[in-house]
C-alpha cells in the first residue's frame, strides 16, 4: 500500500536538477511523477522512479544526499471535485499532510496524488474506509 | 597627556628596580596560595628564590588559556573569594568561559590604568564619554566606566547596540568621546547617515577602539568619517581587561604598555623561546600587581612586536604594535571571541552528530558576518523543507544563545565545503585585515 519515493538534497545553484536528470537519463532510469520544493537557499527534489534502488545509488555515487520516504499513491477520476473528494475525508480525520503532488495519466483518465502524511499509517486506514483506490508501489513504478 | 607623571615617565632603571621587586612579591604570592602554580614551578625546578633578575623570568612556565579552563571558575584565584569584589569572564574554547576575578585594589589599579588610558587618548573630565562597549561579563564596558569616572569625565553608559538610539543621544547629549570597537564605529557612521546625521558635524572628538583587531586603513576611514582622532587600546580580561596598553594621541604609533603593573615579553610561538625587541611573536604578559587573578608568563596568542625607542610623549614604557593576528584559531567577530570548536559543539548538540561545516566570517559594509555553511549527509536530510528549516533555524538560535552573536545556517550539499589535506577546512576569513601581517 506504500511507495517508496527517492528525495534528494539540491543547493539552489544553476544546473543542479539538470544533473541530476542527466544522471538518471543515462543510468536508464525513467521518472513517474517529480516534485521540487525549494526555500532561498535549497531545495528537495521528490521523485517516484521506476527503479529505486539503482536511482539512490547512481545520485549517491555522484554525491547527492539521498533518502527514500514512504508515501501514499491514490488514484482518482480525473475529473472536478477529484481532489476534494480525497481531502475532505482526511481532513475530517484530522490526518496532515505535510506535502503532496500529482500527475495524470491521460491512458486511463485517471489522477494520481502522492501524499505524504505525518502518520502513513492511519491515513491509509481513513483512504481505505472511504474506498479510495490506493495504489501500491509496483502498481505506481510501472506506470 | 599624562595621567600619573611619576609612574608613566619613570626612568628604565628605576621602573626595571620596581618590576623586579613586585615580580619576586608576586610570584612569591602564587606560590604560596595557588596550587597551579606551585606544581608547574616545582615540575620546572624553580623556587621564588630563583628570581634574582628581571631576566629570571624567563625560567618560569608558561601559563596558557586551557590552564586556566582547567581550574574553572575560580582554581587560579590567589586570594579567599570572600576578598573578590567582581568577577568577569570571556568566552573559551568549550561552553565554559574563562573566569577572572578582582579585589579593591584590583579594581582600583584597573581604574588608574583606564584613568591614565583615557589620558593618553587625550580625555579629561571635561569630556562626555559615550561609552558603547557592553557592560556585563565583558570587561569592557566596567573597564572604560571606573576609568571615566575616575578622571571625573562624564559617562554615559550605553553599552553596545541600538544604534540608532546611540546616534540620537550621541547629538542629544553632545558625547565628546566614543569608546566600542572600531568595526562598530563605522557601523555608527553608516546609521548616523541613514539617520540624517553627518557624522562629523557631531562635537565627538576622540574614539578609544579596541576589542578587536583592525588596520590603519580603518582608523583614517572612521577618523575621516568622523573627524575625530581614533585611539587603539589594547587589554585582555585574563590580565586586567582594556588598560593593558593604549597608544597616545601624541603619536598615534604604537600603545603603551603599563610596565609598572605588566611584564611584556614577545616569544616564538612554535619553540617558546625570547625574541628580541621589534621582532614579531606571540605576546607574553605577567601581572605584578594583580590580587585576586595574577598571572604569570601568560600566553595571549596575540601577535605583535615590541617597539622599546623612546616616545614622544615622554612615556618611558615600551610601546607594542598593533595586533597582527593570532596563533590559534580564535576569530574576533564584532568584539565577541568565537572559537570554531564552539560552534562545533553547538553542531554536535544540536542534532546529536557532527556533520561537516565551514565558518564564513566576512564583513558587509561595517558589520562581521558570521555564516555557518552545513553539509545535508543523510544523517540529517528529511524529505521535508520544514524539518530542514527547524534544523537552520535551532542551530542559528544556539549560537546566538551559546555565543551571542547572530549567524547565519546556510544548508549545503556533502562535500560541496574545501578538504584541506584530508581534513575539512574549518573557516574562511573573508575580512583579511593584515596580508602577511605575521
Amino acid at each position: 500500500m506504500k511507495v517508496e519515493q527517492i528525495s534528494v538534497f539540491l543547493e539552489n545553484r544553476a544546473g543542479r536538477l539538470a544533473e541530476v536528470a542527466e544522471i538518471l537519463g543515462k543510468n536508464g532510469i525513467n521518472i513517474r511523477a517529480l516534485s521540487l520544493a525549494d526555500t532561498t537557499d535549497f531545495g528537495i527534489l521528490r521523485l517516484i522512479v521506476n527503479d529505486r534502488e539503482k536511482a539512490k545509488e547512481v545520485l549517491k555515487e555522484a554525491g547527492f544526499t539521498v533518502g527514500i520516504t514512504e508515501v501514499v499513491a491514490v488514484e482518482v477520476d480525473d475529473e472536478p471535485g477529484g481532489l476534494a473528494k480525497i481531502l475532505t475525508p482526511l481532513s475530517e480525520e484530522g490526518i496532515n499532510v505535510e506535502y503532496m503532488y500529482a500527475f495524470v495519466e491521460k491512458s486511463r483518465n485517471k489522477a494520481v496524488l502522492i501524499f505524504r502524511f505525518e502518520n502513513t499509517d492511519k491515513a491509509i486506514e481513513v483512504l481505505a474506509k472511504n474506498n479510495i483506490t490506493i495504489l501500491d508501489g509496483e502498481q505506481v513504478y510501472s506506470l | 597627556m599624562i595621567w600619573n607623571d611619576e609612574m608613566e615617565t619613570l626612568p628604565r632603571e628605576a621602573l626595571e628596580a620596581l618590576q623586579l621587586k613586585r615580580l619576586k612579591q608576586v610570584v612569591e604570592r602564587v606560590y604560596a596560595t595557588v596550587p597551579f602554580y606551585r606544581k608547574k614551578f616545582q615540575e620546572a625546578g624553580i623556587t621564588p628564590d630563583d628570581i634574582k633578575s628581571l631576566d629570571d623570568l624567563k625560567r618560569l612556565p608558561f601559563t596558557t588559556k586551557e590552564d586556566l579552563r582547567e581550574n574553572y571558575p575560580f582554581g587560579m584565584f590567589a586570594v579567599p573569594l570572600k576578598q573578590v569584589v567582581r568577577i568577569h569572564a570571556s568566552s573559551g574554547t568549550t561552553g565554559k568561559p574563562t573566569v577572572v576575578g578582582y579585589t579593591k585594589r584590583d579594581i582600583e589599579t584597573w581604574s588608574e590604568l583606564m584613568a591614565r588610558s583615557l589620558y593618553a587618548a587625550g580625555v579629561t573630565k571635561e569630556d562626555i564619554i559615550q561609552n558603547a562597549y557592553g557592560y556585563g561579563l565583558f570587561t569592557g564596558g566596567l573597564g572604560v566606566h571606573y576609568g571615566a569616572e575616575k578622571i571625573g569625565a562624564t559617562v554615559i553608559p550605553i553599552s553596545g547596540g541600538h544604534s540608532k538610539r546611540q546616534i540620537m543621544i550621541m547629538k542629544d547629549f553632545g558625547a565628546t568621546v566614543l569608546t566600542c570597537t572600531p568595526s562598530y564605529a563605522l557601523h555608527l557612521a553608516e546609521v548616523a547617515e541613514e539617520m540624517g546625521v553627518e557624522p562629523r558635524s557631531t562635537i565627538l572628538k576622540v574614539g578609544i577602539f579596541g576589542a578587536e583587531p583592525w588596520t590603519e586603513e580603518m582608523r583614517r576611514e572612521i577618523e575621516e568619517l568622523w573627524n575625530i582622532k581614533a585611539i587603539d587600546i589594547y587589554g585582555l580580561s585574563e590580565i586586567i581587561g582594556p588598560g593593558v596598553s593604549i597608544e597616545c594621541e601624541e603619536a598615534q604609533n604604537g600603545l603603551h604598555i603599563f610596565e609598572d603593573h605588566f611584564i611584556p615579553e614577545i616569544i616564538d610561538p612554535e619553540t617558546g623561546e625570547n625574541l628580541p625587541y621589534g621582532e614579531y611573536g606571540e605576546l607574553v604578559i605577567t601581572t605584578i600587581t594583580k590580587e585576586a587573578f595574577p598571572v604569570i608568563r601568560y600566553r595571549t596568542r596575540d601577535i605583535t612586536r615590541l617597539i622599546k625607542e623612546p616616545c614622544i610623549c615622554g612615556r618611558t614604557f615600551v610601546r607594542m604594535d598593533r595586533v597582527r593576528g593570532r596563533t590559534d584559531d580564535m576569530l574576533i567577530i564584532r568584539g565577541v571571541n568565537v572559537f570554531p570548536s564552539q560552534i562545533e559543539e553547538i553542531l554536535i548538540s544540536t542534532k546529536g552528530v557532527l556533520p561537516h561545516y565551514m565558518i564564513i566570517v566576512d564583513r558587509e559594509g561595517t558589520l562581521d558576518t558570521l555564516e555557518v555553511q552545513v553539509e545535508v549527509d543523510e544523517k540529517i536530510f528529511s524529505d521535508e523543507v520544514r524539518k530542514l528549516q527547524q534544523l537552520a533555524r535551532k542551530i542559528e538560535q544556539n549560537i546566538k544563545e551559546t555565543i551571542g552573536i547572530s549567524a547565519k545556517v546556510k544548508l549545503v550539499e556533502p562535500k560541496t565545503l574545501q578538504r584541506f589535506e584530508g581534513k575539512a577546512r574549518r573557516v574562511i576569513d573573508k575580512r583579511k585585515l593584515f596580508n602577511g601581517g605575521k
